[in-house]
Formats: C-alpha cells, structure tokens, sequence
C-alpha cells in the first residue's frame, strides 16, 4: 500500500510542476505592454494545454481498448484524417463558405464526419486484424495516404503556394480563434467528465475482451464508446496546434512508468498531466532557454519517435 | 517463332506502351509542341532545353528506384523495403541540407557523393538495427524502417528550422520535375549505369537474399555482396533526392506488382521492373501536368496516393503467406 500511497504523491508533484511551468509560461522573459502580452500568453496557455491532456487522455484509453502500449490514435493515422475531412470540406464548399459565421457549427461537422470514418474504418479492423505489425502498419499507411490526398487537395486549391508541405513536416503554435479555444474546452470538459464517470468499466476492459465479457461487459459496445472518445479528442487537440505524432505515446508511456498502480482513475491524470508538462514546459525550455521559440513539436516527434523506436524493437510482440 | 512471339510479345507491347507515354510527356507541356513546330527554333529550343531531360530524368528515376527497391526486397529478405521506407531517402535529404550548410559551392559530383555518403550511412544504421532485432516478424521491419526514417526525417526539418532553410527544404524534397532542365539532370546518367550493373549482378543477390549460410556455401562473399548492394541503392537514392526529391513508394509497389504478375525469378523480372518503373513514373507525371493545366502537381505527391493505396491493398487484402 505504500507504493500505492507514492502514486498520490507523484500526481501531486506533477500538478505542482505544471503549476511551476505554466506560471513561466505566462510570467517569464515579458517585456512591453502586459495588456497586449499577457492575454495572448494565457490564450496560448490554455490552447497547448487542451492539446496536451486531450492527447495524453486519448492514446491511454486506445491504449485501453487495443490492450497494448504500441498503438496510438496519431501513428493509426486518426489526426491525418481529421487534416483530410477539414481539407476535403474546404475543397467542396469552397474557401469562402463561412459556416454562418460559427465556427461550432464547423468544429462539428468536422468531427462528426471524423467520427463515421473512424467508426467506418477503423472499428472492424480492431476486431478482425489479430496482428499487431499488420495493425500498426495499416494503421501508418492510412496515415500517409490521408496526409497525401490532403495535400494534393490543397495543391489543387492553391497551386502556387509555395509552403503547403509545411504544414505537412510540423504542426505550428499559432493561436487559434478565442471562440475555437473555448469551445474546445467546453467539449473536452465534457468529455473528462465522461472518461472519469467510466474509469471503473475502463480497468475491466484492460483485462481482455475475454476477462471483460465473463465480467458482464458489453465489450464491443464498450470499444465503440471509447473510439468515439478518442476521435473528438484527436479532433479537438488537432484543431488547435495540427498533427502531433508522439505526443500522447509520450505522455502515456511515461504515465505507466511513473504510477504502480495501474488503475484508470490514477492513469488519466496522469497522463493528461505529464502531456500538459510536456507542452508548456517544453516550450518555456525552447523559447526562454534556447531561443528556438518554432521548434517545440518537431522536438516532440524526434524524442518520441526514438522512443517509439525502442519500445518497438524491445518488445517484439506486445 | 510461335514460342518467341508468347513469351517477347508482352514485353514487346510493354516497351512500345511505354515509348507512347514518353511521346505524351514529351508533347504536354503549356507551351505546344507538335511536329509542326518542332523544326522551329524556338520550338526546338524548349524540347531539348526541358521536354526532353524532363522525360529521361522520370524514365531513369522510375526504373532506377524501382530497381533499388527490388534490390532492398533480396538484402533483407523482405518484401516491404526500399529506399523511403529504410531511411535510406530521409537521409539522402539530411546529408543534402549537411552539404548545402557546410559547402554550399562544393563541385556538383562531390555534393552527390557526400548525399550517396550519408544515404548510406543511414542505410547501414537501419540495417544493424534489423540485426539486433530479437523477433523479426515480416512486418516489423518496414515498420521499424518506416519509424526510423520519421525520426531522421525529424532531425532534418530541425536543423532546417534553426538555419530557417525550412522553404529550401520542402521545395527539394517535394519530388518535383519541373525544375528538371538540360544542364541538372545529367547525374541521373551515373543511376542509369548503377540499373544496368544491378542487371549484370542480380543472380549474386538473389543467391544472397537465400540467406546467409546458404549463400556462403555456394560461393558467394556474402558481406561483400551484401555492401555493393547497399551502396548501389544508396548512390541512387541521394542521386535522385539531390536530383528531384523523395519519390515514394516507387520501390516497393512496382516489385510487388511484378512479383505477383510473373512469380519470383529475379533476373527475368528486372527488365519487367525497370519498365514499369518508368511507364508509372510517366504516367503519375503526365496525371500531375494535365489534373490542374497550366499548373503542376509535384509528382512526389501523386505517388504519395497512388502508392499508399497500392501498398494498404496488399496489406489488407493480400493473401498472407505473400507476407
């Protein structure tokens, strides 16, 4: 029990670091006029932290549902998808349709569609694919599939932009719309509220389809639930910063690490915390310490992606 | 005769389906070229000074990474690697961003040489990782090819970050040929004799892709053949990175077509790899010119979808013992 208490202890740690690190966030290095700076500076804050616990959330329960730690929504190529349908959209209605002037209204046409896709694609392929590589391989290549269609639709709309492929290599931090912010954190309040009231049936499907069905769960109804969770979280971290591989693998892995009580209701905190960290503390390090204020995300992908790397090669079948 | 004409008659029609599409890629273009004008100077001039390189350049890619993957396909034993998918082209694109802020006025063969160089270099690190590997499933090692070729390529867009050189980079990577001009495709000439070479050598690497004991034992040096394998794919993947940029897929979906077309024998494929090479190169090419004319798609981008698709059909569909 007293390595259970040390979980405890380290949730609060990690809420004291992000503490730390969001204040630097807002406070550090400011000059000029803080009426300009510091408002920018919290709307910033607020979007990198949305993105990260929705990406920290959302690779824990795919991690749930497919019983293994390999497999993340952005390497099975949910965040291409999302990039696609938001391209797609803008290639058939035109740059100039204005959605009436709501930005809800697009957010949720957009992940509505995302949605039916996922369910679509993705819900029989869990329960018919048995092989992991196969798995992830599919999963990548539909990534890059979706990643190139995007990109020759918005080829297509602007053949002489010169820097679409950008938006391809990395995700920018730019602040996205006020009203786009704040509905993203409506929803995934929402969505927390959701995950945390269910973090009990949660631990009985990491168990196993087997284990949760002799329990009385409804497993595939179970996994159809969760993947509509995961799919509006990628959709809202998408939204705001773009596609972010590793994020979330990194903020789970190292969730399981830390906490030696595997139990959901340490587990999402933990997670969605330690993404947070990730983001803002990275980006004070980045800005402030290094003056590489554009490079946070592809520092994200680098370190990630060893990782990934590792625990691919060491744990050849998960 | 009545044997001559079943077996060359396919090819045969191949090759003259393959002459018809760079006839097309020699003829579309905004401004017109026909026969008409062909003797005229300006006509003339616009045909030898980019139609003309244009097409040879997707001809000697097409066939040359097709090659380069089969090549891959025997080394490692595995039908699911080539150049872009075991790091071999990320690092072609590191090495040319090294050489251009190391050297940017180094003699244009030194440049090759150095992005063949670090091609390789990252080709051998993909390669001694596939050795540590404990379980080597047929998947994993595209897989674990494709990760490593992420994490290069990460590394790359960093360092083009920080010397803000991130323009310059999406624009040589982006696999475009209409920068190709009479005067900076000739080194696609050197790929063209690296092909030919694969030609001469090829029973020696289907004797290596049996594995290594069993190509010890029948003679052949098995690490050496195994490093001019390598080194082949890696001078043509930097050449054709420094040249247009990274072409995917290429070598991985036009072997696998052939393989499942005509079965296994290496050395009666690989004329039947380089042709579909190039003819699907042309025609991606020739898709891109005319979806969006006068505009151009870049060709790295069609091949991106076409290839994708192609690949995820065969992992979803294909039988498994092709696995």
């Amino acid at each position: 029990m007293k390595l259970f208490k040390q979980d405890y202890h380290r949730i609060a740690g990690l809420s004291a670091l992000m503490l730390i690190s969001a204040l630097l966030f807002l406070f550090m290095d400011i000059q000029g006029s803080l009426s300009y700076a510091l408002p920018r500076r919290f709307w910033m804050l607020m979007t990198i932290m949305i993105v990260g616990i929705s990406s920290g959330i959302a690779t824990l329960l795919f991690h749930t549902i497919t019983h293994n730690r390999i497999l993340t929504p952005a390497v099975m190529g949910f965040e291409s998808l999302y990039i696609l349908i938001k391209t797609a959209l803008v290639f058939w209605l035109g740059s100039s349709f204005n959605w009436f002037g709501s930005t809800i209204l697009k957010f949720a046409v957009e992940s509505s569609i995302m949605l039916g896709f996922v369910l679509m694609l993705y819900r029989g392929l869990f329960q018919k694919t048995e092989d992991l590589h196969r798995l992830l391989l599919i999963g990548i290549i539909f990534g890059v599939l979706f990643a190139s269609i995007s990109t020759l639709l918005q080829r297509i709309l602007e053949p002489a932009e010169f820097d679409i492929l950008q938006g391809r290599l990395f995700a920018k931090l730019t602040l996205p719309d006020p009203s786009l912010i704040l509905l993203c954190l409506g929803l995934m309040s929402v969505l927390i509220g959701i995950t945390w009231r269910q973090r009990y049936l949660f631990d009985v499907i990491a168990l196993g389809r087997t284990q949760a069905l002799s329990l009385g769960i409804d497993h595939s109804k179970a996994v159809t639930k969760i993947l509509i969770l995961v799919s509006v979280f990628v959709a809202i971290s998408t939204a705001l910063i773009g596609p972010l591989t590793f994020l979330g693998f990194l903020a789970a892995t190292l969730a399981y690490q830390l906490t030696h009580n595997h139990k959901h209701y340490l587990l999402i905190p933990m997670a969605g915390l330690l993404g947070c960290i990730f983001l803002v503390a990275g980006q004070v390090i980045l800005e402030h310490l290094m003056g590489m204020a554009g490079a946070l995300t592809i520092v994200i992908e680098f370190i990630g992606g060893i990782l990934f790397l590792t625990l691919l090669m060491k744990k050849g079948r998960l | 005769m009545q044997y001559l004409i079943r077996e060359k008659m396919p090819f045969l029609l191949s090759c003259i389906a393959l002459l018809l599409l760079a006839c097309g890629s020699l003829a579309v273009g905004s401004y017109s070229i026909g026969f008409d004008n062909l003797t005229t100077s300006k006509g003339l001039d616009l045909f030898e000074v980019s139609r003309l390189p244009r097409t040879l350049a997707l001809i000697l890619c097409g066939a040359s990474l097709s090659v380069s993957g089969l090549i891959m396909q025997m080394l490692t034993q595995n039908h699911f690697v080539e150049p872009s998918t075991a790091g071999s082209m990320q690092s072609a694109a590191l090495g040319m961003l090294g050489i251009t802020l190391l050297w940017p006025e180094a003699p244009i063969l030194f440049k090759m040489g150095f992005i063949s160089l670090a091609s390789l270099a990252g080709t051998l690190v993909f390669l001694s990782i596939l050795s540590r590997l404990s379980l080597k499933t047929a998947l994993i090692v595209p897989l674990i090819g494709i990760m490593f070729g992420a994490v290069i390529s990460a590394l790359t867009t960093f360092i083009a970050i920080h010397f803000d050189l991130l323009q310059s980079l999406s624009a040589w990577t982006s696999g475009d040929f209409s920068g190709v001009l009479k005067g900076r495709y000739e080194t696609l000439w050197i790929v063209a004799v690296v092909t030919v070479f694969a030609f001469i050598v090829a029973d020696r690497f289907t004797l290596v892709g049996m594995g290594k004991s069993f190509a010890t034992n029948l003679g052949v040096n098995y690490k050496r053949t195994m490093f001019i394998g390598v080194l082949m794919v890696a001078i043509v993947s930097g050449i054709v990175v420094a040249t247009v940029g990274i072409l995917p897929f290429l070598g991985l979906i036009v072997p696998n077509i052939i393989r499942r077309l005509r079965g296994d024998n290496v050395r009666h494929n690989l004329p039947w790899i380089a042709l579909l090479g190039a003819g699907l190169v042309l025609l991606c090419d020739l898709i891109g010119r005319l979806i969006l004319y006068p505009f151009e798609l870049p060709l790295g981008t069609i091949l991106g979808v076409i290839g994708a698709a192609i690949f995820l059909y065969v992992l979803i569909r294909g039988p498994s013992e092709v696995i």
